[in-house]
């Protein structure tokens, strides 16, 4: 019969030795609400699972050097939500991050579990490529930095190496009439994957005009993806018709998505540009201070 | 006797429910809760063809696994004939049930049992499912019902030749069989017509999804006797399956019944109970096969997808002059989906004088059918109600005169025969009228619709023991599994006869061993016809009590009278003496007679037909295409509510599941015929979220009957909502959804198609 190891080591020298030295397939568990799942699957048989829980600081918010939040990897998703600073700072990453299953998976879901499941529809995953966060990573050549985006390379798969895992994430300071907004597309209310997911976060000027953009989609491309040429069509425009009009054609044309049992090419792809248009409304308001709600 | 509103002091109220504390708080013991020492761990192979040979089944490697403890194939079965079941929901076949249950010679559904095995832990038995060695020869298969029709097909049954035709074809196909109901003369009403609508409408397979899946305990002993423990809708099926399917004496099989997570249809027939006791023989030890989540999908019955066309000629007032309905359901891979009710069920709200009604019952490579709440009136009104609403339209009639123009009423000849008697779809529909959400105006940027339904109800065979304890409590037992309520039914209806508060009387479920005869829970039959046998039962126990109070005070007992719980001399003439209650007179059974108890057997006859009216308020996001549910109203004639929360429950859970099956619910095949979401997440049911709160409006119309009035009230719930949001739909964008599911993709794309 197969066995399975576990560890919960309490430093980040210990878990890094953990995972250098496993012998089969290691896997590095946050709140485990994916890995519990596909191992209950019977779709990954690893020998060893690292628990990183117990490593100081993985859980937990804090403000950075650079007046930046740093957020620790494994923080679960109702201690992010709970956070009025940032709340009002990240409202697009927090509503993210919340969107993902149901109370009880709010316990536990991460930022860091939900980036390195790597799946396309991840909901968090275009709200931090979005507000431009940094991953920062740990191993045995010792930590470095990188732009989340560059974490996912595929459905499932990473950039990181075997011994490698993220500690925490840091956003960037935030400026004046900046904000940020998620929206996802499901059949349903709650409990769901999303067939679209697109996240934006702006900056505005005094008059209202966009003055820098970060557009990401989610479930239509291998990888959630970054669309700058959507960002640059909001740079140096107020949201009139026309603006929104070439964004939603913007992510239309970025989006590549597939067809499976959650959406069809021809669907996602409209989708992709409606959520686009509104998720842009939703920041602008927030940056111009016309709402302070969620958006969902 | 029959028992007068004004008299009734526990019928109709609200007392707590006796099963919730257990449910709550998780110690209601399911069929997956139970053990016993010694238990293995049986576990099913399924096949991974949609269709095909099965050339051989090496089990030898899993047998050497260690740990492994029995396996079993088709061989360990009796290979039994083609007989007509006298048990279930639904035409079914021992032989054909026979083959579900474990494929012989082929696979016929990706998900069909081909081998099971037991071992001492569910790891093993996993492991052992592997090393069985299963060679296929692959064959073409067919999934969707017009396409199995197609006379180039490839064709599941090399000895299914269609019923219902004359002459009996030459060749096999999957048309399992033709079902005609006519009425009048169609073509002449047609004639007759100044409007007409004409539409073809799908509906997809939607699955009961009960919560709990299915789970058995079965131990075998050396003697031959058999302990079973099931999650079923009925017993008494489990055990005559249980007993056909393995050439088997009912008198050597117990079936004890596990509390219910939900059924709707689905535990009306078996899938696992065969296959434990065979494992258990074996190997000589207890064994309990529990399905996953995934195996409910692929391997147990939704009901039928279908293919409904339906044409209806009106004069210009609204006068329906003729209709006519073809009807083609998918059965799966056997005969038997619900075409039967489906080609009656469409028409029965209508006085009609011509009808033509054509259904066909056919077969394809997918899970057999199992009845699901109200079997095939869901899919054949969906049809029939989208169509009411177009004719509504094109005459520029409001559609609740448009129903109440044509509405069936007492003495109405039903286009498949009976005549409705003591129906109550007129009050229904005055109820509509009546009620604020059809008076209210559909708010800006929503729409509204209208949809009504029926159902028959059934009665049949139920027995009922009420026994008065020592201390004067009261037990009632009775052969039907509760799924919705009947525990407190049946203890309120015996307090009420017996004139004692519904806190002294408990009812329980009594296993094959223990009571008489009683047909499984389903056709919302046990608040009628287990009410009418425990209501019966517990008269017989006053007649038995006033007979003791007589004897003890020596009078005839036509001078005893039972009023609250308490026996009185019947006036001055009979003498004084102080009232006896049950406590008193149970306290000295022994010297009056013996035990006190009173069992009744019925055959209960007259079950009172349901209709339910739905109104639903629509808004419908035209970017996405998502539908979101604003208000929802259900008014359902539900002849006397016993408990009226249990009703309203019920109300709510068949609208809330009919929601699912008209936005979302749907089976995504692959290009191999593999179901591609097995599971909640992608077989979308609706959330507590997606549904608003759905206010049920209980008109009653009492049934005469039964004493207290009962009609069933579970399965009409499920009718209507399909159309109703279709037709609200509708109404908010102005384009007809003829196909379910209504999902986002369709609904934007109608959109986009309609411009």
């Amino acid at each position: 019969m197969s066995s399975l190891n576990y560890a919960a080591p309490t430093t980040v020298d210990e878990a890094v030795k953990l995972l250098a030295g496993a012998s089969g397939l290691a896997k590095v568990l946050s709140g485990g609400t994916d890995l519990l799942v596909q191992l209950r699957a019977g779709r990954l048989k690893p020998d060893l699972i690292v628990d990183t829980k117990k490593i100081p600081g993985i859980i937990g918010i804090r403000k950075g050097s650079d007046g930046g939040f740093v957020i620790g990897a494994a923080t679960p998703g109702a201690e992010v939500e709970a956070n009025a600073e940032l709340n009002a700072a990240w409202p697009g990453l927090v509503e993210a991050l919340d969107l993902i299953g149901s109370t009880q998976v709010q316990g536990r879901c991460s930022l860091a579990g939900n980036l390195c499941n790597a799946s396309p529809a991840a909901d968090s995953v275009p709200a931090l490529y979005a507000a431009g966060a940094i991953a920062v990573v740990v191993g045995s050549k010792g930590r470095r930095e990188v732009p989340v985006e560059q974490i996912p390379t595929g459905p499932g798969r990473t950039s990181l190496a075997k011994d490698e895992f993220i500690l925490e994430f840091k956003l960037p300071p935030r400026g004046p009439r900046s904000a940020d907004a998620y929206l996802r597309f499901i059949p349903r209310t709650e409990m769901d994957i999303a067939v679209v997911g697109c996240g934006i976060n702006v900056t505005l000027d005094e008059k209202g005009v966009c003055t820098a953009a970060r557009v990401a989609l989610g479930a239509v491309s291998p990888t959630v993806i970054m669309v700058p040429e959507a960002a640059q069509i909001l740079v140096g425009h107020t949201l009139d018709a026309d603006t929104l009009a070439k964004l939603d054609a913007a992510a239309q044309a970025a989006a590549k998505p597939i067809t499976d049992k959650r959406g069809t090419v021809e669907y996602r792809k409209k989708i992709a540009g409606v959520l686009a248009r509104r998720v842009a409304a939703i920041a602008f308001d927030r940056a111009q201070g016309k709402t302070n709600g969620k958006a969902h | 006797m029959n028992y007068v509103a004004s008299d009734l002091k526990v019928v109709g109220t609200r007392p707590i429910r006796p099963d919730g504390v257990d449910k709550v708080t998780g110690r209601a013991v399911f069929a997956a809760d139970t053990r016993a020492a010694g238990m293995l761990w049986g576990k099913i192979k399924r096949s991974p063809h949609a269709h095909a040979r099965i050339l051989s089944i090496d089990t030898s490697k899993a047998m050497a696994l260690p740990g492994v403890k029995a396996v079993v194939t088709a061989a360990d079965f009796p290979d039994i004939p083609s007989e007509e079941a006298f048990v279930g929901e639904g035409p079914m076949n021992f032989r054909d049930l026979a083959l579900n249950v474990m494929a012989r010679s082929k696979a016929l559904y990706e998900g069909h049992a081909v081998a099971a095995v037991a071992a001492t832990t569910q790891e093993i038995a996993d492991r052992a499912l592997e090393l069985i060695d299963v060679q296929y020869e692959v064959l073409p298969f067919v999934i969707d019902v017009e396409a199995a029709m197609a006379p180039d097909a490839p064709v599941l049954h090399d000895d299914l030749f269609t019923a219902g035709v004359t002459p009996k074809p030459e060749k096999p196909s999957n048309i399992a069989k033709v079902v005609t109901f006519k009425k009048g003369d169609v073509e002449a009403g047609f004639k007759d017509a100044e409007v007409v609508v004409e539409g073809r409408y799908t509906t997809q397979p939607v699955h009961q999804a009960y919560i709990e899946p299915h789970a058995c305990l079965a131990s075998y002993q050396p003697d031959g006797q058999v302990t079973i423990h099931a999650s079923s809708q009925g017993h008494f099926m489990v055990r005559a399956y249980t007993a056909k399917l393995l050439g088997m004496d009912m008198a050597n099989i117990r079936v004890n019944p596990a509390e219910i997570g939900g059924g709707f249809g689905g535990k009306t027939l078996i899938y696992l109970e065969p296959v434990a006791v065979a494992l258990s023989k074996k190997a000589g030890r207890p064994v309990k096969i529990q399905m996953t989540r995934e195996e409910v999908f692929r391997g147990s019955g939704p009901t039928s997808g279908a293919w409904v066309e339906v044409k209806i000629g009106a004069k210009k007032d609204g006068t329906i002059v003729a209709a006519q309905q073809v009807l083609k359901f998918q059965a799966g891979a056997f005969p038997g989906s619900p075409i039967g009710p489906g080609c009656m069920c469409g028409f029965a709200m209508y006085d009609l004088p011509n009808v033509d009604v054509v259904g066909y019952d056919v077969v394809s490579n997918r899970p057999k059918v199992a009845a699901y709440r109200a079997p095939g009136a869901p899919i054949t009104s969906f049809a029939v109600e989208s169509a009411m609403d177009e004719l509504a339209r094109k005459l520029g009639m409001d559609p609740l005169a448009l129903r109440e123009k044509n509405a069936a009423k007492n003495g109405t000849k039903t286009h498949y025969g009976p005549v409705h008697q003591n129906i109550g779809f007129t009050a229904v529909l005055d109820a509509v009228k009546a009620h604020p959400h059809w008076k209210t105006p559909v708010k800006e940027g929503q729409g509204r619709g209208l949809a009504v339904g029926f159902w028959f109800n059934i009665g049949g065979e139920s027995t009922a023991t009420v026994h008065v304890n020592e201390d004067g409590s009261v037990t009632v037992a009775t052969g039907s599994p509760d799924i919705g309520g009947s525990r407190a039914s049946m203890g309120m209806m015996v307090a009420e006869v017996l004139g004692i508060d519904v806190a002294r009387v408990k009812a329980t479920v009594a296993d094959t061993a223990s009571i008489g005869f009683t047909h499984l829970t389903g056709g919302s039959r046990v608040t009628f016809a287990t009410g009418m046998a425990a209501t019966q039962a517990a008269e017989k126990v006053v007649d038995d009590l006033k007979k003791r109070a007589a004897a003890t005070w020596e009078i005839p007992v036509e001078a005893v009278e039972w009023k609250d719980g308490k026996a009185y001399p019947a006036g001055s003439n009979a003498g004084a003496f102080e009232p006896l209650d049950l406590a008193a007179l149970a306290l000295k059974a022994a010297r009056t007679g013996g035990p006190i108890v009173a069992e009744v057997s019925v055959n209960a006859q007259g079950a009172g037909a349901g209709f339910g009216a739905h109104i639903c308020d629509v808004t419908v996001d035209k970017e996405t295409g998502h539908v979101t549910i604003e208000r929802y109203t259900a008014i359902q004639d539900v002849g006397r509510a016993i408990h009226p929360s249990y009703v309203e429950g019920q109300i709510q859970g068949g609208a809330a599941q009919g929601i699912g099956w008209a936005l979302n619910e749907e089976y995504i095949y692959n290009t191999k015929g593999q179901m591609e979401n097995p599971g909640f997440l992608d077989y979308r049911v609706p959330v507590a979220s997606d549904v608003p709160m759905i206010e049920a409006v209980l008109v009653e119309v009492p049934n005469p009957r039964h004493p207290f009035g009962v009609r069933g009230v579970g399965e009409v719930p499920i009718v209507p909502p399909m159309a109703a949001i279709a037709n609200a739909i509708k109404s908010a964008t102005g384009v007809r959804m003829p196909n379910l599911p209504m999902s986002p993709p369709k609904v934007r794309a109608a959109l986009d198609a309609a411009g």
